[in-house]
């Protein structure tokens, strides 16, 4: 049996007759339309109203001890972890980037832009999750992490570096969920994992929409042209290969039934989580390593491998086959 | 021009002026000194090859992953689609893509060097560029040897989009391998690294070296301007800045770099008593 089968290997359902791609996930490639008008899905993403990282938090586990610090520098509040009892799988390490829902409170948090300490704050609570075999749940959600003198001072691209690192590594498995902005490596530093989920209309891109603009097509009001052209939208992640599956949101958008919402990210975290703590941790490191060794689409033509566009990579055969 | 000095010439194929101090040199006599300045060290950008030279020992280099190119994923087009840029920048530049990858000798160690290439799209790291650090970094595992990486990129490649920003997990997981293997990384920053090439392997090295006066930060400065509103100040950036605030190990000039490389991996080198254990 190879080592996708191991993983996944559990066709078997659980005791409630439930596996794991059953939990309401979109992974079905050839039933997706790309909702809307691609002018709508970053305003989407990124509606104020839209549940944030700590309502999410308070909605899907039952208790969240909530740990502050770096114990370099700061507290950095636009990075928010702790310890969060998930029901039915047990306790888990959380760590999410919070937005504020009003000015005043994205003033606070810096609009969910973390400074390099909360990314060393984010490393800190990564060991402890693997120090006691925990599994790591993360929220992302952020524009990109704080590009001002401050967090150059501090080493902003370092801390970041070293989250992507230790994540590659990290021996416990880890369910990554975007949930509304991924900006870029301010979010990977939060998004490398066994598992990576987003909800239905979240965005994930390697630069903003409108920084994409400024430098392309020197104006920052093609912004919505750079949207299309990068192909940020959720489904287009799933069409990649980047996120291995969608958390469906009422028709609205998440803001229009929050409680819905939080309920679909319950269900599919409660469900990976749980998969994934039955897979050996040195098949999770190898599986994780193989998720990201096969992203990317270059043509080698003296070998006669074309690497990709794969109609379908391994591991949504995995995530299928469950 | 009965009243003005005659104007110098200066053809441009045959004189560079240097930015800092002015000074008009004469290209062969700049590509002779490694293109730094003969009178006050200003570095220029020097290319893959040419650095390559710089850095290996004589003949030793052989090139891999040669034919790697690049495909267009997305369907990408701003000004002139994606595939058209890249052709022009292959007839420009002569490379593939950004990143020229081989097995060489620096003082008789053998060591896995890639180069990123900045004329090739401004060194940006798309697929291509991954791949190719990702296999280098296999190769180095394989083969038990150190890898060097010398950087030279603006970042990751907009026009692959999220694909390229997954290149940073893949390098990185192949860099966190080596590094449980108990084998060497050198990363050498070269003007400029920034973005997301920087805010991955270039910034974790078990060694960083950075050139003189190189431009090493995490966002640009047009990106800070309009996210924040705030200007970045003078020098900031700057290897000598990146160096003060404990990022670097050394800033280390371009006459000096090979030696310097060479002295650290004669440093790392199992030593014979360990080979003995090993056999």
């Amino acid at each position: 049996m190879d080592l996708v089968d191991r993983i996944l290997g559990t066709k078997a359902a659980d005791s409630n007759g439930h596996t794991p791609m059953d939990s309401g996930l979109i992974t079905d490639i050839a039933a997706l339309t790309t909702p809307r008008r691609p002018g709508l899905w970053v305003p989407l993403a990124r509606v104020l109203q839209r549940p944030h990282a700590i309502e999410v938090i308070n909605g899907v586990f039952d208790k969240f001890e909530e740990l502050h610090g770096d114990r370099g520098y700061r507290d950095d509040p636009a990075v928010v972890g702790g310890i969060a009892e998930l029901g039915g799988v047990g306790p888990v390490v959380v760590v999410a980037q919070q937005r504020g829902s009003t000015t005043e409170e994205n003033i606070a948090r810096s609009f969910g832009m973390p400074y390099p300490e909360g990314y060393r704050k984010a490393i800190r609570l990564y060991r402890m999750a693997e120090k006691f075999h925990l599994p790591l749940v993360t929220l992302v959600d952020t524009p990109g992490a704080y590009p001002g003198p401050e967090a150059e001072e501090r080493g902003q691209a370092e801390a970041i570096a070293k989250a992507i690192a230790t994540m590659c590594g990290l021996q416990t498995p880890i369910v990554a969920v975007i949930l509304g902005e991924g900006g870029s490596g301010g979010a990977l530093a939060l998004a490398v994992g066994d598992v990576v989920l987003a909800l239905q209309n979240a965005i994930y891109s390697v630069i903003s929409p409108e920084g994409a603009a400024a430098i392309l097509w020197r104006s920052a009001t093609e912004a919505e042209k750079a949207a299309n052209a990068l192909k940020l939208a959720a489904a287009d992640l799933l069409r990649l290969g980047i996120v291995d599956g969608l958390i469906p949101e009422p028709a609205g958008g998440a803001h229009t039934d929050s409680a819905a919402t939080i309920a679909a990210i319950k269900t599919a975290i409660v469900a990976q989580v749980d998969h994934l703590g039955r897979v050996p941790i040195a098949d999770l490191l190898s599986a994780r390593y193989e998720r990201y060794r096969h992203i990317g689409t270059f043509v080698e033509p003296l070998a006669g491998v074309v690497a990709a566009p794969k109609t379908e990579p391994f591991w949504r055969r995995m995530m299928r086959g469950i | 021009m009965p009243f003005g000095r005659q104007r110098k010439e200066f053809p441009s194929h045959l004189w560079t002026q240097c930015p800092t101090c002015a000074e008009m040199l004469f290209n062969k006599q700049l590509a002779r000194n490694n293109m730094v300045c003969t009178k006050c060290e200003h570095h220029f950008r020097l290319g893959a090859r040419e650095r390559i030279e710089l850095l290996a020992d004589k003949g030793s280099f052989t090139e891999h992953d040669v034919d790697l190119v690049s495909g267009d994923p997305l369907g990408f087009t701003d000004q002139k689609p994606y595939p058209q840029r890249i052709q022009q920048s292959q007839a420009k530049s002569g490379e593939k893509d950004a990143a020229i990858c081989g097995t060489v000798r620096i003082d008789e160690n053998q060591v896995e060097l890639a180069v990123m290439d900045f004329d090739f799209m401004g060194g940006s790291m798309g697929s291509v560029v991954g791949e190719k650090l990702t296999r280098a970094g296999e190769r180095a595992l394989a083969n038990r040897t150190p890898l060097i990486i010398v950087s030279s990129s603006g970042g990751a490649r907009m026009q692959e989009g999220t694909l390229s920003l997954m290149q940073m997990a893949k390098i990185l997981g192949a860099l966190h391998r080596l590094d449980e293997a108990g084998l060497p990384y050198v990363s050498v920053v070269t003007d400029p690294t920034t973005g997301g090439v920087l805010a991955s392997f270039a910034s974790l090295g078990d060694l960083i070296l950075a050139e003189p006066n190189a431009l090493i930060g995490f966002s640009g400065a047009r990106v800070t301007s309009e996210t924040i509103g705030e200007k970045l100040p003078k020098g900031f950036q700057r290897s000598e800045f990146v160096l003060e605030h404990g990022f670097v190990d050394q800033v280390v000039p371009r006459s000096q770099l090979r030696d310097r490389l060479a002295y650290f991996l004669n440093a790392f080198r199992p030593s014979a008593r360990d080979l003995r254990w090993s056999l």
